[in-house]
């Protein structure tokens, strides 16, 4: 076991991506992604990473770059955030469906307009039509941790899919925090090199990209569907080896105090730790306040999330993101179809959106709302958002 | 900074017809979609002709890529890769940073292996100019041949950045007040050699010994090549089929598409139109229904007289630049 350093979020992803050796890294810059790609360029250019860096000239380029060495057999990494991920959102499709296993470092970032660099998940939730395997992380050791799982789970056979895992802008991307770190030889033990779905071999010539109309269209997706339900057992796996390995067990939905909660907050990023400590405030009080992190997005633990809510009264949804005229936030509607064959009340919330910081007190009114409704057992008609000045919480 | 221009370096290697016709050349198969007489696949075959390593092709999408890879079937027989519209030369970058570093790393075999991105004009000129820039200054080693049908031909016939002045297309149509494109088309030949990459060259299917010529220079250099290839369209350019090869030829005696190469930075005439051969451009527009507006129902003398004027300019800068003067 490694030594405990402190780092920031992107410092984090930059120290493990070195640990699982890419052949190719190809990025661009963009708040608050940057030290990320900085760093890594760091240790190419001191040669400490043998790694092709491509300084592209965008976002949608280096999601190309990253299409076309992953094709060549190579491990790939790339990192963005906001509008460089909006950017490169034509090729995210194209990337899952030809079943390479890229991994993206996202440093969750509020979308323009108005323009803002701080944390909103939005830019990663609405690429959960993408294909990717999506995760979010709640601290830097989790960052950490999920890069060295990224590869891993990306690259297995059975799954060959691209994966995009996000830490909140600043709220950990500059966070420092304690980081007990991995040795090289540990992750060389636990990640094998690639070994690639299909090569481009002169010899043996395939296509890669054709056009596939009416007659075969259907049926491919249809497939490529199967392998991202499926992904899920690699998933669970490869967390299981990291827990043993490092101690650190990850769940696809962390739990804390959800076994015989009667109000369950339902959160993802960085919020997550900021709703455990209300968690703790809530037990001390006597009150059976739990929590159930969405840790892995897509594919959705729909099993998983309804064991963990199946005890409790109301689950409280918060979403650091917005989708307009929605019937509810991103986050909310998948737990709410999740359990629309029974279980808890969902009640949903925006908070944070562009950075705003989100507060112990906000949480705990959070908490407070769905205590009431855990009492009245009334569904509550709309969504709630938390401490947006001139509007009646 | 090169001291030696690849043509010095290179070289060349006499094109022997009769051998190479029977050579096993890893190329387009026959029974791809493509429409007769489309000077595309003659871009893909006198390319892949002057090939004597391995190749992995990528294409933009576009005619080329959909007539010639509609799933399950391809015509490709070579390791071929398509993603987007505008980013053959990335997805190129990344194949050969792959390649790069695996051979490197000592993950795969080392050879040489060539990477040839194909691209249309549309691909190329306007949706791909940023992607094929970056490519060209990072200086991957790659190969991009543009096959300039001078429209987005595959969407059906809309004007691009390189289509001509006064042609129809179905979003420039010769209308009653404005005549086809108001627009002369870019120079992407010059866009490309002001990147100061070893190779950039213009080819045309009706020169293929020249054509292959170039295409092993831009696979000799070490940097990005940029190869522009004029390839006549017969269904979008209103044109018989069986002029495919005569208005290409016309492309060049008209001096509208001229044969040349920016070696290391040097200019090159790689064929001299002689004043007193110089066709009148009239010629080359006559030979297409793109242009026929400009004929019937009344000769617009201020289009053709204009794209001549245009011509006469653009081929006396090219002069220039070759240092040729012109008796």
């Amino acid at each position: 076991m490694g030594e405990i350093v402190g780092m920031t979020g992107d410092e984090s992803i930059a120290h493990a991506v070195k640990l699982c050796d890419p052949d190719v890294i190809a990025a661009y810059p963009i708040t608050p992604q940057t030290i990320m790609v900085e760093r890594l360029a760091d240790f190419v250019y001191d040669g400490e990473l043998d790694s092709e860096f491509i300084p592209v000239e965008s976002e949608h380029s280096a999601m190309s770059c990253c299409y076309g060495s992953s094709i060549a057999g190579a491990r790939v990494f790339t990192a963005s955030a906001s509008q460089g991920i909006a950017l490169m959102f034509e090729i995210l499709f194209i990337v899952s469906n030809a079943r390479l296993p890229v991994v993206m470092g996202v440093a969750n970032r509020a979308l323009s307009a108005p323009i803002n660099i701080h944390a909103g998940l939005e830019d990663q939730l609405v690429c959960r039509d993408t294909g990717w395997i999506s995760i979010f992380c709640h601290d830097c050791q989790s960052a950490y941790d999920t890069t060295i799982m990224a590869f891993k789970i990306a690259e297995d056979k059975e799954v060959s899919l691209p994966l995009m895992y996000g830490i909140d802008a600043f709220i950990i991307s500059h966070a420092l925090e304690g980081v007990e770190t991995l040795e090289k030889r540990e992750v060389e033990d636990f990640l094998p090199p690639r070994d690639p779905l299909y090569v481009l071999d002169p010899d043996d010539p395939i296509s890669v990209g054709s056009l596939a109309l009416q007659d075969s269209y259907y049926e491919l997706k249809y497939a490529q569907e199967q392998v991202m339900i499926n992904s899920m057992k690699t998933i669970k796996k490869v967390q299981e080896e990291f827990g043993e390995l490092t101690g650190r067990y990850y769940n696809v939905i962390n739990t804390y105090y959800a076994e015989d909660a009667d109000v369950i907050l339902v959160t993802q990023g960085a919020i997550t730790g900021t709703a455990r400590t209300v968690v703790d405030r809530y037990r001390r009080q006597g009150k059976k306040l739990g929590l159930a992190q969405v840790h892995v997005y897509r594919p959705f633990p729909e099993k998983e999330l309804r064991d963990a809510l199946k005890g409790a009264k109301v689950a409280a949804t918060i979403d650091r993101s917005i989708t307009f005229g929605a019937p509810g936030p991103i986050l909310y509607s998948d737990v709410k179809v999740t359990t629309s064959n029974g279980g808890p009340i969902i009640q949903g919330f925006i908070a944070g959106l562009g950075g705003r910081d989100v507060r112990i007190e906000d949480i705990a009114k959070v908490a407070d709302r769905a205590f009431e409704t855990a009492k009245t057992g009334e569904e509550p008609s709309k969504i709630s958002w938390v401490g947006v000045r001139g509007v009646e919480f | 900074m090169t001291e030696t221009t690849i043509t010095e370096k290179k070289k060349e290697k006499p094109i022997k017809w009769r051998e190479m016709a029977f050579e096993e050349r890893p190329v387009l198969a026959a029974g791809h979609r493509l429409c007769a007489g489309c000077a595309a696949p003659l871009v893909v075959k006198f390319t892949m002709m002057a090939t004597e390593d391995p190749s992995i092709c990528v294409s933009s999408t576009g005619c080329l890529e959909v007539s010639t890879t509609i799933y399950p079937y391809t015509a490709w027989q070579t390791p071929w890769v398509h993603c987007a519209f505008e980013n053959a030369a990335a997805v190129a970058s990344g194949i050969e940073a792959g390649l790069k570093a695996l051979m490197r790393k000592n993950k795969i075999p080392k050879r040489k292996t060539n990477v040839i991105a194909f691209s249309g004009d549309g691909g190329t000129y306007d949706i791909g100019v940023q992607a094929l820039s970056g490519a060209l200054e990072r200086g991957h080693n790659l190969t991009y041949v543009c096959y300039d049908n001078s429209a987005y031909e595959n969407t059906g016939i809309q004007r691009s950045g390189a289509t001509p002045y006064g042609a129809a297309t179905t979003t420039s149509p010769g209308g009653k007040v404005i005549p086809g494109k108001p627009e002369f088309p870019k120079d992407i030949v010059k866009i490309a050699a002001a990147h100061d990459v070893q190779y950039v060259a213009t080819v045309n299917v009706a020169y293929p010994k020249d054509f292959i010529k170039k295409i092993r220079k831009a696979l000799a250099s070490d940097d990005a090549s940029f190869i522009h290839a004029f390839s006549p369209c017969p269904l979008g350019w209103r044109a018989d089929s069986s002029l495919t090869i005569r208005i290409a030829e016309l492309a060049v005696e008209t001096c509208m598409y001229p044969l040349y190469e920016v070696d290391c930075g040097e200019y090159r005439l790689t064929k001299m139109i002689k004043k007193e051969n110089k066709v009148p451009v009239e010629e080359f527009l006559k030979t297409q229904g793109r242009f026929r507006h400009l004929f019937k129902p009344k000769r617009r003398d201020d289009i053709i007289n204009d794209t001549q004027k245009w011509v006469d300019w653009k081929w006396q800068q090219l002069l220039r630049l070759c240092g040729v003067k012109e008796e």
